[in-house]
């Protein structure tokens, strides 16, 4: 077995055993507490530009499936565990976890102490970090983590969003006859999402609310989706610094009050700027699938999934035209906001899980309704 | 929404004695509850039988009542102390089945007692099969086919229509007692009777099969504001048709994708919103077919449960603590998380570690039980190991487990293997690890059990990585090597045995490398949030987080598993230990890998290590903590199995010496000493081999009492009346060795036994108590009621057991505690044993006397003096301590889950858990004592007697008796004879082989309501067995010996004469400082 190393830029290298692809990446090194779901962590588009450290040290173990991908391909640059399975255990697997990575290029170290990894982070923030693998010199190591790109100020939405505009028309598929379905309404809204890193999981929960999707690139201008004509428009998560998406925040403000807007993640970043707030970046982020959230309009407690490294300042949207609808409970960021008067609204979580619980598929629901209520 | 205000007073119910099923996580659950409710200003009161709790220790409640858990006694509290509310989901099954007996017989009503955390509609929706499977259907959850039956018919139509094997699960019964899996008609009809009688509402669930699908537990919490939270997943490592106390568990789930978990997780939430959950914690099964993912839900509890207590050490988020505080309104975000401090207590703990359960079981203690596991629990008690990777955990396991079983191939049979893969038994583990190393693949053991393969490739990986030592020496290994090994598990001794040198060697040579164990924290969240609780396990990764103290600190070892003759009590002693640590200023530091247990709770003690009892876990321990001293002496034969090898690296035990420790065990040298002593004892001897010991027995006379050296529980102790018995004894029963031998020693019949606990501090002795037995000698003092004072022994004999003791307390130079057992026969009192450490009656004394004793130990081994206590013994600090009233401390027994098995008592311990009744006659005090053990003595209808022909004469003056009380004679022949000749009219009864109508005709047709059933001396009469087993399936009161027939008959007379009263046992020992909260 080859060994792989992870250097960060403090100078800390970590050495274990290498799978997957045989290449050296460099990216921001985050970890994510979920217990479950590795493989939508390896797909979601969010994590470009990231080397993921999952806390959960047995991962592997059920492999892969091709349902479970929240995009065509992983998006993480390379994957730091503790132990990693060498077989595949679940009836869904159709392939094994290191394969699924190694088909794509990407590199998995084990063997290494993600315990200390992640103290460390927690500790000193985020860091950026290389992976490579077989004999290496310390000092060159270090100095490649060091000459990475910081993740913020870094445009990544352009690396992710799709190409050209399409239609998106699948929804929830049960994972066996025991899992209950909710089929959307007979509504047929059309909804255009604007893809800045979309998760499948967030296009098949439109389609369960009964909608039809045009997905749209980044840079689409608000004319451009409003002469789509949509029921409703989608900002959708991704990855990077919403700061350097002046225009995107733009391009949302000529859409509010023409319709009922929703957004997730990066979604909702670009909405607070475009309301005029600002964003910063945190420490270490919020990932994982445990995060309390207080709902402030009902007074519940969801357990949220979160992705994300930069967060909405309140004090920068004081006697603006939002409110705080939702707050971490953990650290008391803003985790949701709303329109005074208009309907639009976005979560800073993800509502459609993918890993995650399910507590917050409500905020699908509740597009549905808006849309509706803003039928002529 | 803040507490309530309303509630001033709130009753907790507790769960009684330790039984299969039930054990000490429902101390550890009920100490949260009453810590979390006084906490937040609500007085305490507390019913609760089981005196070897903490949480039954007068400090921990406002208002403390042993007493029976039954309706009467229940009632007499409520109507004593009015409280405002009853917390009944903290106490098991027990306080869940006596709260609902109180809200129907309109008890709470009458008394304006609100029932709080579950309400009897939701009690009953998740108990009752039926309204459960219309509850699951109205929110489409699957379930298993299945039909509610109350008669053979029925369930032989039913399973005709499904096919075998069919599971049986009878409605309202303690750990899945009487269920069971047929396999065909014959075995259909056997369980389904069993199941009918023993269901308290006469139903059985015949359901079909599962077997061989994945089972899954959520732990569940919601609040009044129906916020909800997954606090731990668990999965089965054995597949269904194991019950899940018997089944090796792994937390987190494992093999489920997030699609699959989150399915678990909604149904889980939407079962307990259904079944109206209002707050609290509670699980929820589930069983996945492998196949297909079809996922079925098995069963809820809407209370806190053994899984409960697993989850809240697996996760270090305290499941019964706040279960309490939601119950009096508290929402799950108002509460904070104590571990993060930062963080509220509303959210999913997270885990990047792994977590083993491992069940402990006891069949060789139940010779005619069939060693097999099904739907019904065997086990008596489980581990918990903490590892980085499951491998580690698993082996960290089994050192826990303390089997006493090697890891080499020696003791297994190659063509056991698929016998022992196929049908789950205690061995499949063992055997599962066997097949490996003969060369078995992940396939084909897969095929033999069903158990997912990536458990199967972790053992395999485990057994490859042990493979690569073979033909290795010590010095070759390198130290990626040895991380290797450390990291997969193996234990220093595994490692040891493969390369041919002892452990210690292993050890030096991997310390050499660096290859040292590190501690990792228990955090709830994967490290995302600094911890401020130092609850750690260890590991072989790069960073140590122990972060030890440089205060003066004492290292308590705990007592492991729950064990029949090791259990609950240890376990009151070591926490009793750490809470006086605390009061005299020291750290204390706790070991142990019982997640049932009060120790185990990261708030019990300062330092809490989760680690397997060994000399390799403890010796890394002492390396990180560098203790100032380490306590054996409460922990029962655990930690004192430890002293003498920790002592020999330089250890220091305090208390003590292990030396003495061990020459009390020692023959040779503890005769030498009782001789010169003065101090009698029985004619005794040892040996080393088969000719030996029956050169001795004979040299003793028969009969003789055969034991081998450095057992708790007199495990395989025989009484032998014969040459043939000894011989067989020593071929078959046990292993010796020189170092050690088997004892031998005359047995005396007919003598009275006493227990005695003393403490010493080197100069003085205080003689705690002194407890007769019920039971004669012969009977395992364990197994036996005892009563404090002694109510038949003569002054002057108290006097020279007071003078015996305290000379072998000051010769063993003891420092702390002290347990004797004598003898008395014909007046004159002999030495049966010495144990210079806490005893199993420890917490009965301390309850009884309303003293703490190992308060005043811990003290003593510190450098205090008896003086020093003066203020807590109420001055008495010499002499024998005070008792008010009469305490009663009588033994529960798992018979019922056990068929087959002879209930007769013998010199083996079999009892599982214990009661207490106080009285202000013995005759009242058994007779709470009995009724809190579940085995209530009649006061009329029909006695069956058979004695033995010694026993002959008493029977006749007790049967008088019992016919004065008004109850009908039956019996059989031989004792109708002697019944008759003393002008006691009775009717005979056939014995099993005589013809029929015979007794255990009678017993089926419940004509009979007390048996009185002498054993010949040996148990090889099948007749006799027969009766007595019967009695157990029937559940008819069967008394074994003629003074426990003589002390019902108090009983009797207590319960005609006698009101229903309960004393608290603050009012009982008032005036007495007890300060020796936790």
């Amino acid at each position: 077995m080859e060994q792989a190393v992870l250097a960060l830029e403090d100078g800390t290298v970590f050495e274990g055993t290498s799978f997957g692809a045989s290449v050296q990446r460099t990216g921001e090194v985050v970890f994510n507490t979920a217990i479950t779901g590795y493989q939508e962590i390896f797909t979601d588009p969010s994590y470009c530009g990231q080397i993921v450290v999952l806390t959960n040290p047995q991962i592997g173990n059920y492999g892969a499936n091709a349902a479970d991908c929240e995009s065509p391909s992983p998006y993480i640059e390379g994957l730091v565990v503790r132990e990693l399975s060498p077989i595949a255990s679940n009836w869904r697997a159709d392939d094994r976890a290191e394969h699924f990575l190694a088909k794509y290029g990407i590199p998995i170290i084990a063997d290494v102490d993600t315990r200390k990894l992640v103290r460390l982070l927690r500790d000193f923030g985020a860091m950026r970090g290389i992976i490579a693998v077989g004999e290496y010199d310390r000092d060159e190591l270090i100095e490649g983590a060091r000459s990475a790109p910081m993740m913020a100020g870094q445009n990544l939405v352009s690396r992710v969003t799709t190409p050209v505009q399409y239609k998106w028309t699948e929804g929830v598929e049960p994972v066996s006859e025991s899992d209950k379905v909710v089929h959307g309404s007979d509504s047929s809204f059309h909804v255009v999402a604007f893809d800045y890193g979309i998760k499948r999981n967030i296009l098949r929960h439109l389609v369960q609310i009964g909608s039809h999707v045009t997905v749209v690139p980044a840079g689409t201008a608000a004319k451009d989706v409003l002469a789509l004509q949509p029921d409703g428009v989608f900002l959708s998560n991704g990855p990077g610094d919403p700061e350097t998406l002046e225009n995107q925040a733009s391009e949302i403000r000529k859409l509010i009050g023409k319709a009922p807007i929703f957004g997730i993640c990066l979604g909702h970043q670009l909405l607070g700027r475009a309301f005029g707030g600002r964003t910063y970046k945190l420490k270490f982020g919020h990932h994982g699938a445990n995060h309390p959230v207080l709902n402030k309009l009902t007074n519940k407690v969801e357990i949220t999934s979160q992705n994300h490294g930069f967060c909405i300042d309140p004090d920068s949207l004081r006697d603006s035209e939002v409110e705080i609808t939702h707050v971490n409970l953990n650290d008391q960021t803003v985790e949701g906001l709303r329109h005074r008067s208009e309907p639009v609204f976005c979560v800073q979580y993800h509502p459609e899980a993918a890993p995650g619980p399910h507590d917050s598929h409500y905020l699908f629901q509740e597009f549905a309704r808006v849309m509706k209520g803003n039928e002529r | 929404m803040p507490k309530r205000t309303d509630l001033k007073r709130i009753l907790i119910i507790g769960s009684g004695p330790i039984v299969i099923g039930q054990a000490c996580e429902f101390d550890y659950s009920g100490v949260q509850a009453c810590k979390a409710l006084r906490g937040e200003g609500y007085e305490v009161i507390l019913i609760n039988s089981n005196p070897a709790t903490i949480m039954t220790d007068p400090e921990v409640a406002d208002r403390t009542y042993v007493e029976p858990l039954s309706l009467a006694f229940a009632t007499e509290v409520i109507r004593k102390e009015r409280p405002d509310a009853v917390l009944s989901t903290v106490g098991g099954q027990t306080a869940l089945n006596l709260a609902v007996e109180l809200a129907e017989s309109g008890v709470l009503e009458e008394y304006g007692v609100e029932l709080i955390g579950a309400n009897i509609q939701a009690i009953k929706k998740a108990e009752d099969r039926l309204l459960f499977k219309d509850a699951m259907r109205r929110i489409a959850l699957d379930m298993t086919q299945s039909q509610l039956v109350n008669n053979v018919e029925d369930g032989l139509e039913f399973a005709n229509r499904i096919g075998y094997p069919i599971i049986l699960r009878p409605s309202f019964t303690l750990g899945g007692t009487g269920g069971g899996i047929a396999y065909n008609g014959e075995e259909l009809v056997e369980i389904l009777e069993r199941g009918i009688d023993l269901s308290p509402v006469h139903e059985v669930l015949v359901e079909e099969s599962v077997l061989g699908w994945k089972e899954y537990e959520l732990e569940v919490m919601r609040d009044l504001a129906g916020n909800g939270i997954i606090v731990c997943s668990i999965e089965n490592f054995d597949p269904m048709g194991v019950h899940t106390g018997d089944s090796i568990t792994v937390a987190p789930a494992q093999t489920l994708t997030d699609r699959e978990y989150q399915m678990m997780r909604d149904a889980a939430l939407r079962c307990l919103n259904e079944i109206g959950v209002d707050t609290g914690g509670s699980n929820v099964q589930f069983a996945i077919n492998p196949q297909n993912g079809r996922m079925v839900i098995v069963e809820m509890n809407p209370r806190v449960s053994r899984s409960s207590a697993l989850a809240s050490k697996a996760t270090g988020f305290p499941i019964a603590k706040i279960a309490a505080k939601l119950a009096v309104g508290y929402r799950l975000d108002e509460i904070r998380n104590d571990i993060t401090r930062a963080t509220p207590a509303c959210f999913e703990p997270v885990l990047d570690y792994v977590v083993v359960k491992i069940p402990r079981w006891q069949f060789e203690k139940f010779p005619g039980a069939e060693p097999v596991l099904g739907t019904q629990m065997k086990s008596v008690g489980e581990v918990m190991a903490i590892g980085r990777t499951f491998k580690q955990a698993l082996g960290k396991g089994l050192r826990s487990l303390e089997t006493g079983k090697s890891s080499s191939a020696a003791s297994f049979d190659r063509d056991l293997i698929a016998k022992r893969l196929i049908t789950p038994n205690p061995e499949r583990l063992d055997y599962i690890r066997y097949a490996f190393s003969q060369g078995y693949t992940v396939e084909q053991v897969f095929e033999l059990t069903s158990i997912d393969r990536w458990f199967l490739q972790q053992i395999w990986e485990v057994s490859e990585v042990e493979r690569s030592l073979e033909g290795r020496m010590l010095d070759s290994i390198t130290q990626n090597e040895f991380r290797k090994l450390k990291r997969a598990g193996l234990g220093d001794r595994q490692i040891a045995d493969k390369l041919g040198v002892e452990p210690l060697e292993v050890r030096e040579a991997r310390k050499k490398l660096g290859v040292s164990a590190v501690f990792n924290r228990v955090d709830t969240c994967a490290a995302e949030f600094e911890s401020f609780t130092p609850y750690l396990y260890s590991s072989y990764e790069s960073e140590n987080e122990a972060e030890p103290t440089d205060r003066k600190k004492v290292v308590i070892l705990g007592s492991g598993p729950n064990r029949i003759g090791q259990g609950i009590e240890f376990d009151y002693a070591c926490c009793h230990a750490s809470f006086a640590l605390q009061d005299f200023g020291w750290e204390s530091i706790m070991v142990n890998c019982n997640p049932e247990t009060v120790s185990t709770d990261y708030d019990t003690s300062d330092r809490l290590y989760f680690e397997p009892l060994t000399q390799e876990e403890v010796l890394n321990i002492c390396d990180t903590e560098q203790p100032d001293g380490l306590i054996v002496q409460f922990g029962g034969q655990t930690p004192l199995n430890l002293a003498m090898p920790l002592k020999s690296v330089g250890l220091p035990i305090i208390g003590t010496d292990p030396t003495n420790i061990d020459l009390a065990e020692d023959r040779k040298l503890f005769g030498s000493l009782l001789k010169k002593l003065d101090i009698p004892s029985p004619a005794h001897g040892s040996a080393t081999s088969v000719e030996e010991a029956v050169q001795a027995a004979q040299k003793l006379g028969f009969p003789v009492l055969v034991r081998p050296s450095y057992v708790l529980g007199g495990r395989a102790m025989v009484i032998a009346y014969d040459e043939h018995t000894v011989r067989r004894y020593m071929q078959e029963a046990v292993s010796f060795s020189v170092k050690r031998p088997v004892l031998i020693d005359r047995f005396l019949e007919d003598a009275t036994e006493v227990d005695v606990d003393a403490l010493c501090d080197g100069e003085n002795v205080l003689i705690a108590g002194i407890m007769e037995h019920i039971e004669e000698a012969g009977v395992h003092s364990g197994d036996s009621s005892c009563v404090l004072p002694a109510i038949s022994v003569p002054q002057e004999t108290l006097r020279i057991i007071e003078d015996y003791t305290r000379k072998l307390a000051l010769a063993l130079n003891v420092v702390g505690l002290m347990n004797v057992q004598y003898a008395i026969q014909n007046g004159r009192v002999y030495v049966l044993e010495v144990n210079p450490r806490a005893s199993r009656t420890v917490p009965f004394v301390s309850k009884a006397t309303g003293v703490p004793l190992p308060k005043i130990a811990v003290g003593l081994m510190l450098g205090k003096k008896l003086a020093d206590f003066a203020d807590i013994t109420g001055g008495t600090v010499k002499g024998s301590l005070p008792v008010p009233n009469y305490f009663v401390k009588s033994p529960v027994f798992p018979f019922a889950k056990f068929p087959g098995v002879d209930p007769a008592l013998g010199p083996e311990m079999r009892s599982t858990g214990e009661v207490m009744g106080v009285g202000e006659s013995f005759g009242e005090a058994f007779a709470k004592a009995q009724l809190a053990a579940g085995t209530p003595i009649p006061d009329s209808g029909a006695l069956f007697i058979s004695v033995n022909d010694r026993d002959k004469q008493a029977a006749c003056e007790l049967a008088a008796r019992f016919r004065e009380f008004g109850f009908e004679l039956f019996a059989t022949r031989g004792t109708a004879a002697a019944l008759k000749a003393a002008g006691l009219p009775c009717k005979t009864v056939f014995k099993v082989n005589e013809g029929r109508p015979n007794a255990v005709d009678l017993l089926k047709a419940n004509k009979l309501n007390l048996i009185i059933y002498t054993t010949t001396g040996s148990h090889s009469f099948p007749d006799e067995q027969t009766i007595r087993r019967n009695t157990v399936m029937y559940r008819t009161p069967c008394i074994t010996t003629m003074s426990g027939a003589r002390a019902a008959a108090e009983a009797i007379i207590s319960r005609r004469r006698d009101p229903i009263r309960v004393w608290s046992l603050q009012e009982l020992h008032a005036g007495k400082a007890m300060t020796n909260a936790g």
